[in-house]
């Protein structure tokens, strides 16, 4: 009877029943409990889920309503032009600094990416693997700190050289910062910022390419190089290109590095002299002061709305290459 | 037994004609290279600031000359002596090798930064134990006349830092474990599982100063609309439970794609043996999916915590600053580290004498940089010794 007992009543049953009769009903009682339970489940598993799709549509909801007032004034009527000629320099600044810093962090990482996946010795590969991501792991106040203290310094001759040697060009005119907490400066410490996603995502593609493809390039006699260049490239340039614009999203929306970095002012092409201001450091340095409610307050809303547009594109348009990659890839 | 005789008799044949060994340089050649290309660099770039007027940054040119004359030189040596093909390879190699040694560069050189000078500011006595109130510029003026201790302390910052993290993370962990729960064991593939899946990896992107407004924005509409409904005064926005809000919105999506991961490759084995007992879904979820994964999941909500843990912007504009301590999450301003090291290099205590707050700044980024690697160190540890058996048997 025991033994019978055992087999037949789900554990969820709690302990053996004793007999017959009052068995069968601590079993219906237990189901009854049990379905309740598996809906209360499922629902709840559900409801968190719709949670953060709702979540990610109130932000972008409270945005636009607290916004709201820098578009439009009850004195004036529709403000747009005086909004746009607030932010245009500001999303100019913000994209001057995030080409600067993809230009110089997307080839080393996809470099770094090839030393891991494919130079270094296997089993030291997985410990350069976790090195790089400590720099992922470091506040990005601290970087501002180290660019702001060490890296400005330093960069200062560099200007004043820049500035005596190639001031015909463009980037190079103007008169070269004496602190040298310039765009050029915010730019190279967002790209240490952004190497270690580019690296990752890469270095995940690159691990992934078919084995086969790869040891029947060197079969037929190519060097790592050919067989790198015909085997593991094609594979993963999507790979690549999302990396990249992921590195991008986090650099457009960069704060505390560039705040602290970047002495910032007005639009100007010259990346070696005072100047430019990104969105996100603009709104971190004003909106302390900005009185609750004020109008400028809503303008900073406002222009966060703009960066939050602009991050969330990169960002769509690097998940989509990635999922439309995904199936034929076999990267997922 | 002859024919072993007769072979020695021959004469081996000289080394070139072997052709494996045909076409490559020695094995010291990389490094008799890098020596020449050092000191030739030495040279040009002493040549280079005299003509130039570089004299200031004489080192780094040095250092950045190096590569530029190494590299075309091991490919010109290399296609000369071997062939094309092999110095194009060489060549890719060495430019490999040194994006490596640039990307070290940064790494090494912050963390350098911050233990060699925040080190004497976290060994001044007292500077965990106590804050910032009462430190007033003159203090700051007059420690560095006389030359004794800094003043001050970080104590009310670690308060802050953990009060509202531990807030952002009871509010984010079930949320984002139950929604992983959800897109693992019951979406089957459904559009609301695909469109919370593509919307979370978007939130991994979403700016952190826009998650700070937008906790600002929120907590301002809600307290405006509850007083006026008169459910509650009307009070500042500006508390440590605004600023958990908006770590929330940056953890969740973290919480969510780790927590996913590892209850995926949870073996579907033990689910289908659960249910062959006759175990209903939730109480399988709960008692085999969950605690098969569960050193996974721990060491995901870790890295969600050293990710939010330093961040700076949302807090700045959610829940201000002060200088002394406040546990109270729903009420009054809140400092962080982050926000304290942010706050000492901006606006330092005495304008016109910055050592001490620089020093106690760098002390808090060395401090913070520690925490932030004790938690990754400890997911690496919960991940590796609580994981769960392969076999499970």
């Amino acid at each position: 009877m025991a033994h019978a007992n055992e087999t037949t009543s789900p554990p969820s049953a709690g302990p053996a029943a004793p007999s017959g009769p009052v068995r069968k009903k601590t079993l219906r009682q237990s189901d009854r409990r049990g379905v309740f339970g598996d809906k209360l489940f499922s629902g709840l598993a559900m409801a968190a889920g719709i949670a953060i799709l709702v979540l990610l549509a109130f932000v972008a909801l409270f945005l636009s309503s607290s916004s709201g007032r820098a578009l439009y004034s009850e004195d004036e009527g529709l403000i747009v032009g005086q909004f746009l000629q607030y932010a245009m320099p500001l999303v100019g600044g913000t994209i001057i600094a995030s080409i600067i810093a993809l230009g110089l962090a997307a080839p080393v990482a996809i470099g770094v990416a090839l030393f891991i996946s494919h130079f270094a010795p296997p089993r030291a590969s997985r410990s350069i693997g976790y090195v790089i991501d400590l720099l992922a792991a470091i506040p990005s106040v601290v970087y501002g700190a180290w660019g702001m203290s060490f890296l400005a310094p330093a960069m200062v001759p560099v200007y004043r050289w820049l500035h005596e040697n190639l001031g015909w060009f463009p980037l190079f005119a103007g008169n070269p910062s004496g602190t040298g907490r310039t765009i050029l400066t915010a730019g190279i410490v967002l790209a240490v910022m952004i190497l270690p996603i580019i690296t990752s995502v890469s270095r995940e593609i690159f691990i992934q390419t078919p084995k086969l493809h790869e040891e029947a390039a060197l079969a037929l006699g190519a060097t790592r190089w050919e067989m790198i260049k015909m085997a593991v490239f094609p594979f993963a340039r999507a790979g690549i290109i999302s990396g990249i614009m992921l590195g991008l999203g986090r650099a457009l929306g960069e704060t505390m590095a560039v705040a602290l970095v970047l002495s910032g002012g007005a639009l100007t092409a010259s990346l070696i002299s005072t100047g430019n201001q990104t969105i996100p450091a603009e709104i971190a340095l004003n909106f302390p002061e900005a009185g609750p409610g004020s109008e400028r307050q809503a303008q900073l809303i406002a222009i966060g709305l703009v960066l939050f547009i602009i991050t969330l594109v990169v960002n769509m348009i690097a998940r989509w290459i990635v999922s439309r990659n995904k199936e034929f890839s076999g990267a997922n | 037994m002859s024919t072993p005789t007769q072979e020695t008799t021959t004469p081996p044949p000289p080394k070139a004609q072997n052709s494996l060994t045909q076409g490559t340089l020695p094995r010291w050649t990389w490094a008799a290279m890098l020596a020449g290309s050092v000191a030739v660099a030495a040279a040009l770039a002493a040549a280079l600031g005299a003509a130039f007027g570089a004299e200031s940054f004489l080192m780094p040119l040095w250092v950045v000359l190096v590569p530029v004359i190494y590299l075309p030189a091991m490919l010109i040596l290399q296609w000369v002596r071997i062939n094309k093909r092999k110095a194009i390879d060489g060549f890719w190699k060495n430019l490999v090798y040194l994006a490596f040694l640039i990307a070290l560069l940064p790494l090494v050189s912050v963390i350098w930064s911050v233990v060699s000078v925040g080190l004497p500011g976290l060994l001044a006595p007292g500077f965990l134990a106590s804050d910032m109130s009462g430190i007033t510029g003159r203090i700051d003026q007059e420690t560095m006349e006389t030359g004794g201790d800094v003043l001050g302390g970080i104590r009310h910052a670690i308060i802050g830092s953990l009060v509202i993290t531990l807030a952002a993370t009871v509010i984010s962990v079930p949320i984002g474990l139950l929604t992983s729960i959800y897109l693992v064991e019951y979406s089957r593939g459904s559009w609301l599982s695909r469109a919370i899946t593509f919307f979370v990896d978007v939130m991994t992107g979403i700016p952190s100063i826009v998650a700070g407004l937008f906790a600002a924005a929120a907590t301002a509409w809600f307290i405006s609309t509850a007083s006026s409904l008169g459910l509650m005064a009307a009070r500042p926005y500006t508390m440590g439970l605004t600023a958990a809000i908006a770590l929330s919105v940056l953890m969740i999506p973290v919480v969510v794609r780790t927590t996913e991961e590892m209850l995926r490759v949870v073996p579907n084995e033990l689910r289908e043996a659960s249910y062959a007992l006759g175990v209903r879904k939730w109480r399988t979820i709960l008692k085999v999916v969950i605690p098969t994964a569960i050193s996974g999941i721990a060491s995901g909500v870790t890295l969600s915590i050293a990710r939010v843990i330093g961040e700076t912007a949302p807090i700045l504009v959610t829940a201000g600053f002060v200088v002394n301590a406040n546990w109270n999450l729903v009420s009054g301003w809140m400092a962080t580290l982050p926000v304290y090291i942010y706050r000492q290099f901006q606006n330092p205590i005495a304008p016109a004498a910055t050592e001490p707050s620089e020093q106690r700044a760098w002390a808090a980024a060395l401090v913070l940089i520690i925490i932030v690697m004790l938690l990754n160190l400890a997911a690496r540890i919960i991940a590796q010794v609580f994981a769960p058996k392969k076999t499970g048997r």
